[in-house]
């Protein structure tokens, strides 16, 4: 595959200049060639999330003013299982074919890599679910001032889950049934997204300003960004020498 | 030329499993009386001699079990986090135990607190359990050790294990903060907290001091549930080794 | 002492059941957890103990 290696030309060869984005960039290509190429994988968490938010009006009540007072917290807990179904298989394939060990070894920075894994997860997992989101939205009779809170909550809020579920992803990807145990890792870990995540949609709904909503969603954002890397590559070089 | 150590001779003796078992050995029944001495006094002074508070009159003396619990488990916490960073930076096998041991004690601890908290909510609420912040963040808490614990059973290679629990410990310290803030921000009604570092209680001597007799036993009992589990996976670790091998026969 | 006798005492003004009922579940976690790895070193110097027989027969 050669469109999955960074290009790094050999006509610049003995003097190269060495790129801090380049295995950035070559990891992200080739993460989302690779599911592009599985697009089966790419649906499955969109139709779950799809379902569970079916499963809510049936099971509870097709209420209107009830689904509504509901909906924020709904949609918010059904993209973050979404998420976290999807999360298992961010690093296993990689792991049993060997290119982990490889990453691992290579000399390029492990947290550029870590962090184009992540972002490859969530613009095929989060980015998706943020877009479909309105349309539960409807389903769920939110009414129409909260469409803005939720898509820009979730907006903000799926980049933080993917992060944060890589963790546990790492942590569980040498183990035979890490599925369950994901969920068990990284739920209580969520709690702090889903409170301000569907806060922000009620805050929208009731006409509240949302500035300090999203400002705290960005700064977990920020922290992720900067911290969730380094555990990742830490667990995962345990995992795989373990 | 020596290297300067400062720190002193016995924290570097502890990392040997062998002096370290002989350490706790001589510790164990300091602690052990000590917690005896302080959970007994406390217990009865709490049930019997404080007095009854004007607005919640005895289910009060809850209070004597529910906050030395809390804090107990909040520590525990915290001391599972740094044994496995020093764990994971020096490569310390005793640090890698204790952070094993503290997983099931801490939850234990946590879910005595969640329970005397429930039962305490009953006659003051109304309700065996009440969203309130406090309430809900130490569950989240008990969900982390759960996790922990799972993590910890799933791995089968010890050092794989301590070293994944560490980093999920870690992960968790850095969260407890923002989990905490976020649930206190969600929902308030339980009351301020008991003790404050910063200003004096708000309740009268003859309350606040069993509640300190109380949480200094509650300390001393965990150093001693500590020692007897960091004892057990000492000898279970360094079975093969000579000194394990020569007390057991002897 | 702040009950006059020891009916009272038990009573706990009315939240008896309330307040003995949590120090017996903080007794209860108490013993578990000393118990528990008394029990564990038991078994473990037992084992052991087996190991080392077995080993020196063979």
């Amino acid at each position: 595959m050669s469109d999955s290696v960074p290009k790094q030309s050999l006509a610049d060869s003995p003097a190269r200049v060495y790129k801090v984005d380049g295995p950035f960039w070559g990891a992200l290509k080739r993460d989302l060639l690779l599911s592009y190429r599985r697009k089966s994988d790419l649906v499955n968490p969109l139709i779950f999330f799809l379902m569970v938010a079916t499963l809510f009006p049936l099971g509870v009540s097709p209420d209107p003013t009830f689904l509504a007072d509901v909906a924020p917290g709904v949609v918010w807990v059904a993209a973050l299982l979404a998420t976290l179904l999807s999360m298992d298989s961010l690093f296993r394939s990689d792991f049993e074919d060997g290119t982990l060990e490889q990453i691992l070894l290579s000399p390029q920075p492990l947290y550029m890599v870590v962090l184009a894994k992540v972002l490859a997860h969530w613009m095929l997992t989060g980015l998706p679910l943020t877009i479909l989101a309105p349309v539960l939205g409807v389903m769920l009779f939110l009414p129409a001032d909260g469409m803005w809170g939720l898509v820009l909550s979730l907006l903000l809020g799926t980049p933080t889950l993917s992060l944060v579920g890589a963790i546990g992803a790492a942590l569980t990807v040498g183990l035979r049934k890490g599925g369950v145990l994901i969920s068990l890792l990284v739920l209580p870990l969520y709690i702090p997204l889903l409170i301000f995540g569907s806060a922000a949609v009620q805050g929208a709904v009731t006409g509240l300003p949302l500035g300090g909503y999203l400002a705290i969603l960005g700064a977990m954002l920020s922290l992720g960004l900067v911290m969730a890397p380094l555990a990742i590559g830490a667990a995962l070089r345990i995992s795989v020498s373990g | 030329m020596a290297e300067k150590k400062w720190l002193p001779r016995w924290f570097y003796q502890l990392a040997s499993p062998r002096w370290c078992y002989e350490f706790t050995g001589k510790l164990l029944p300091l602690f052990v009386i000590a917690a005896v001495l302080l959970l007994g006094i406390g217990t009865v002074w709490a049930l019997a001699f404080a007095p009854a508070d004007y607005q919640q009159g005895n289910s009060f003396r809850i209070i004597y079990i529910h906050v030395p619990s809390s804090i107990l488990a909040q520590s525990c916490y915290m001391l599972m986090a740094v044994a496995g960073a020093i764990g994971l930076i020096w490569k310390m096998k005793v640090a890698d135990m204790v952070a094993k041991c503290c997983a099931p004690i801490g939850a234990s601890i946590a879910v005595l607190s969640l329970a005397t908290g429930a039962i305490w909510g009953k006659p003051t609420w109304g309700s065996w359990w009440v969203w309130d912040a406090r309430l809900t963040s130490m569950l989240i808490l008990f969900f982390l050790y759960l996790g922990i614990i799972a993590l910890n059973s799933a791995i089968e290679s010890e050092r794989t294990a301590a070293q994944s629990t560490a980093v999920l410990a870690l992960v968790g310290l850095v969260n407890i903060p923002i989990i905490k803030y976020s649930v206190d921000w969600w929902n308030t009604l339980h009351q301020p907290a008991t003790f404050k570092l910063t200003e004096r209680p708000a309740m009268p001597a003859e309350m606040w001091v069993p509640l300190l007799v109380m949480v200094i036993g509650f300390y001393c009992f965990f150093a001693v549930a500590m020692m007897l589990r960091l004892r057990n996976e000492i000898i279970q670790r360094e079975r093969r080794s000579s000194w394990v091998r020569d007390m057991i026969t002897g | 002492m702040s009950f006059e006798s020891f009916a009272a005492f038990i009573d706990m003004g009315g939240h008896g059941l309330y307040v003995w009922m949590s120090y017996a579940i903080a007794l209860v976690v108490i013993a578990v957890n000393i118990v528990n790895p008394l029990m564990q070193k038991r078994q473990i110097f037992s084992e052991q103990a087996r190991r080392l027989r077995r080993e020196k027969q063979s």
